[in-house]
This record gives structure tokens, C-alpha cells and sequence, in this order.
């Protein structure tokens, strides 16, 4: 069982995140807890949750770099510093290393649509396959001594109780930027397909050879104030598209 | 990596069993004498709470026997396996010494192959690990046998010394053992400061396009699973300090005493015994350091997340 579909699955079920719209507001991170702590498997425990050193599993974490430019060494120094809002959760990959290393059968890819799951009846929580995870995606239970991890929300994707738009991964539906998507990799004509093509999607740490599923966007080209101010004072000017009433509009006041 | 006290214990004294057991399936030391009896249960012992160890580190060890399933892709499985597997000839092995007072080399050889074979699964749990550079070259599991090897081959001395046979024979084994492994682990060692990332902030995040990638906000302020688990820290100039601590209690001491008794100690004599126990009494301090050092100075991929 812990071994990888011996076929890829066709269907790739998984998430894109685009970086030039992510906020870092963290309502994902919250929803995925609120919703995955009642939902498949084991709650999401937290330890000492009131106290100084609160701790707890979480699915979905953000973290928040700063990018400097090549010349700089302090943000802003040199070109555009950036911050990049970063959420983090499993990326479903193609070639899992947490699912192989797995010595119970626990940890299992599903031939069927590619997501990467843990049967917790059979977790022995030896914590290995958090080892083999280069993006930190798993993290133990300490409550019940079992691993887990991102499920794609595969008790909300499927639940045809719901209504449509909520048959969609928690931390999808919650975004308020819209900055996560789910759907299909597998499919070149899925809208996520096409996103991830127009922009030049991107795998997180390729070298490592996990071929993950979920893509992020990069941020885009900034456009600087000076470039637009060009385009300011004088367009207000022109009324060449005028037509019509307001181009007989336009003549009368010229002639005033 | 977090050096977890319960592997460190497993590793290290599942590595001294195994590796007496390894010596004792050639009939290194005479069946009919007491001390070799002894070393029979001694390195079932050294195993048995190996094993044990290890699954105190468990979240569910009630369900361990389900490891036993996956040996077809998991080296934790494999390694499992062939530790229950192994035990079936180490136990016969014993019982012919122990009871008939006579070496089967049936017995004997398939145990001294599960001896070896087991420890190099145990290291390949970790040289398999892409995500531990430290660990991810096949200079691991040389180390772990060479060091398996050399402990066992002490032992062995100990109880050749106590009256189990030619003392002198496993002294030269052990001393061969000893450069070897502590040659190995110099290797190692170098590589492991020649190691330059291939993954680093700007591959995590696949913005290294952009420029330099730095952590500006962790997600949460506190510690988590995974900069407890993964994001151990030891300060450079310790871990400098201990390896020579290690190199030292765990090569030289031992190299020097078992040298020294090879040299001017007499057969028979109460120099020998003595020798041999503080040689190995170094030596396995020496280990427990080695074995911290070896989880506390490895990085970990993820922590290219959390800035460390």
C-alpha cells in the first residue's frame, strides 16, 4: 500500500496559490484548523493551548519572506523589495517520498484523483514520513500519537450534500483575496490548468524530486508610479474616443 | 534533526549486540566456556532493548507490528523484518552454545548475515532521507557497519579475555575495526562541512528569480512539530568540541588500551579483562556522542521555511 500508483493518476487533484494576490490574512490557515478538526481523522489537537508556549498541528501554515533584489543587502536598498505572503500545505506530489518511506501502510497516494492521505488506524507515529517531507506538510498529533496532514479536504470535494461552491478545499472556499484555486492538474483544459500555464507556475524545490502537484504563481512585473505617470495628466485631456452625445458635448463646450 | 534519546539508546546498543553477535556466529570463542554463554545472552540483551528503545519514540506503539508490512519500499519496514528474522538463527545460535556447549555454523552464519544485514537497514532509514543532506550518501551505512563492527569485535575481546577464547586475535580485529570506522566517519565529516545546500530559501520558494529570499514572519511565534522535530541547532563551535570527544573515547582511548593489552598484557592475566571493559566502556560513551551529533548536526530541507 505504500507504494505509489504504479500508473500516475490522470486526475490531479490540487490547489494553486497565487502569490501576487495572497494578503497573508491567514483565514485559510484558520478554516483549514476549524474545519479539519472535526473532520477526517483524529481532531486537531493543540497543547498548552492558553499558555506562554502554545503549540498545536496545523495543515496549513503562512509564512512571510522579503525578497532583496540582486545588489542589495537591506530591503530596498537596491531595485524592489518585495514581500511575498507564502501559505504552505501539502503539495500532493507525484513522486511522495512520505508515502514510501511509510513502514505500517499508513501513508497512501490514491490512484484515483492523486491525493496523498494518512489512515490513522494504521499510524504508528514514528514521525519518518515528516522526516522525508522536504516542505514540512506533516505534523504530528501529539493528542493521538498519529500524523497529519492536508487531506484536500476529501470529506468536503466529494460531499454532494453540499452545495456546489462548497465542494471545494476549506481553505479555498474561506480566501477572501481569492488567492487559492482548486481543481484539476491533470486536465490541460482545467481553469487551473490555464492559470498555472498563463503564469508560469511554479514546483517548490524541483531538486528534490517529489514533482509536486499544487503550483504557485509567481508574483507579477511591479509597475512603478513612474511608469504610469505618463499616461496621467495628458490622457485626461484627450477626448478623441468621444462619441455621440458626448462628442456633441465635447464640441459645444470647446466652442465656449 | 532532534536527537531523540531513544534512538540514540537503539542505535548504539542494537549496533554494540549486533555486532558481538556478528562475531560470535563465526565461533570466534570456545562454546564450552562459560564467558562466551554469557556473550550470547549479553548481545540478545544489547538487541532486545535496541529494539525496545525504538519504540518508545512511537505516538502508537501498540500498532508497531504493522511496520512489519511495507518491506517492500520502506527501509523502517525492511529493517524490522530482518531484525525479527535475524533473531530466529541468533537464538539457535545461543541455544546450541548455551545448552549443548557446541557452535553451529548453520546457525551461526545466517545469524552473523541477519547481524549485518539489519544494520545496514537501520542506516539506510537515514541515507535514504533526500531531505537530511548529512545523511543521504552511502557513507552512512559504511559508517554504522564499521562502527557496528568495531564495537562488536570489543566485546568479543572482553569476553575472549574472560576466558572465552584467543583475546588477542579479536584485539587485532577490533583495532583494524576501529581505524576503519573512525576513517569512515572522518570522511563523513568533511563532506558534511563541504556540503553546500541544493535547496535553499530561493528554491522553496521558487522566487529566487526575484532576489535574495529571507524569513521576514514565521506563521506562528512559538515552536512547532516541526522546528522541534527538524530545526535542532547545535552552536559550531560545540559540535567541534564533541566530535572530538567522540574521536577521542570513541577511537583513541579504546585503540590505545586494547593496543597497550595486546601488547604487554599477558594471557590469562587479570590485565586483559580489565583493559578491554574500560576500552569498551570508552568506546560506548564515545558512541552515545557520535550518535547525538550525527541527528544534532544534521539540517533538514524544511528549515529553509523557518529561516534556520
Amino acid at each position: 500500500m505504500t507504494a505509489l500508483p504504479s500508473q500516475p493518476s490522470a486526475t490531479k487533484l490540487g490547489l494553486v496559490i497565487d502569490l501576487d494576490i495572497c494578503v497573508g490574512c491567514h483565514a485559510c490557515v484558520v478554516n483549514c484548523k476549524e474545519w479539519n478538526t472535526g473532520g477526517y481523522g483524529a481532531a486537531l489537537s493543540d497543547q498548552d493551548p492558553y499558555g506562554e508556549h502554545v503549540s498545536g498541528a496545523w495543515l496549513n501554515r503562512i509564512h512571510t519572506f522579503e525578497i532583496v533584489p540582486e545588489g542589495g543587502e537591506l530591503v530596498g536598498e537596491a531595485g524592489e523589495a518585495r514581500i511575498v505572503h507564502f501559505p504552505k500545505s501539502c503539495l500532493h506530489c507525484e513522486e511522495a517520498p512520505c508515502v514510501t518511506v511509510c513502514p505500517t501502510g499508513a501513508s497512501y497516494k490514491r490512484a484515483e484523483d492523486g491525493i496523498v492521505l494518512v489512515a490513522e488506524d494504521k499510524c504508528i507515529g514514528c514521525g519518518l514520513c515528516a522526516w522525508a517531507c522536504p516542505y514540512g506538510a506533516r505534523e504530528m498529533d501529539l493528542a493521538a500519537g498519529v500524523m497529519k496532514k492536508c487531506t484536500l479536504c476529501v470529506d468536503r470535494i466529494y460531499n454532494e450534500t453540499f452545495d456546489e461552491e462548497d465542494r471545494v478545499p476549506a481553505c479555498v472556499r474561506t480566501c477572501p483575496a481569492n488567492a487559492r484555486h482548486f481543481g484539476d492538474l491533470g486536465d490541460p483544459a482545467s481553469q487551473v490548468s490555464k492559470m498555472v500555464a498563463a503564469r508560469g507556475g511554479i514546483d517548490l524545490m524541483p531538486e528534490q524530486g517529489t514533482r509536486p502537484v499544487n503550483k504557485y504563481l509567481p508574483p507579477r512585473p511591479r509597475t512603478t508610479l513612474a511608469s504610469r505617470g505618463q499616461a496621467g495628466p495628458a490622457a485626461d485631456e484627450d477626448t478623441g474616443g468621444a462619441t455621440g452625445f458626448f462628442a456633441w458635448i465635447d464640441t459645444m463646450l470647446e466652442k465656449i | 534533526m532532534h536527537p531523540a534519546l531513544s534512538i540514540i539508546v537503539f542505535t548504539t546498543s542494537s549496533g554494540l549486540g549486533y555486532g558481538l553477535a556478528f562475531f560470535l556466529g563465526f565461533g570466534l570463542l570456545d562454546p564450552a566456556a562459560f564467558a562466551t554463554k554469557a556473550a550470547h545472552v549479553i548481545a540478545l540483551g544489547l538487541i532486545s532493548v535496541g529494539l525496545l528503545s525504538s519504540t518508545l519514540h512511537l505516538g502508537n506503539p501498540q500498532r508497531a507490528w504493522r511496520a512489519l508490512s511495507q518491506w517492500r519500499s520502506s527501509w523502517l519496514s525492511r529493517e524490522g523484518v530482518l531484525a525479527i528474522v535475524s533473531f530466529v538463527p541468533l537464538c539457535l545460535s545461543a541455544w546450541f552454545v548455551i545448552f549443548e556447549g557446541r557452535h553451529s555454523w548453520p546457525a551461526g552464519l545466517a545469524g552473523s548475515l541477519g547481524c549485518a544485514v539489519t544494520v545496514y537497514c537501520t542506516a539506510m532509514i537515514y541515507a535514504s532521507l533526500r531531505t537530511v543532506e548529512a545523511w543521504h550518501t552511502p557513507l552512512t551505512p559504511a559508517a554504522f557497519l564499521a562502527f557496528a563492527g568495531a564495537g562488536g569485535a570489543m566485546l568479543a575481546t572482553f569476553f575472549a579475555a574472560l576466558g572465552g577464547g584467543n583475546a588477542g586475535l579479536t584485539a587485532v580485529l577490533a583495532l583494524v575495526l576501529l581505524v576503519l570506522a573512525w576513517g569512515t566517519k572522518l570522511v563523513w565529516r568533511r563532506r558534511l562541512r563541504a556540503l553546500s545546500s541544493t535547496s535553499t530559501p530561493e528554491t522553496a520558494t521558487g522566487l529566487g528569480a526575484l532576489g535574495r529570499v529571507r524569513l521576514l514572519e514565521r506563521p506562528h511565534v512559538t515552536e512547532n512539530y516541526l522546528t522541534r522535530e527538524m530545526g535542532f541547532r547545535i552552536a559550531r563551535k560545540h559540535a567541534r568540541k564533541l566530535a572530538a570527544i567522540a574521536f577521542g573515547l570513541g577511537g583513541g582511548v579504546p585503540f590505545v588500551l586494547l593496543a597497550a593489552s595486546a601488547l604487554f598484557a599477558a594471557e590469562g592475566g587479570l590485565g586483559w579483562p580489565v583493559f578491554a571493559f574500560l576500552a569498551l566502556a570508552a568506546y560506548a560513551t564515545g558512541m552515545l556522542v557520535e550518535r547525538w551529533l550525527f541527528f544534532a548536526e544534521a539540517r533538514h530541507s524544511v528549515m529553509n521555511y523557518y529561516g534556520r
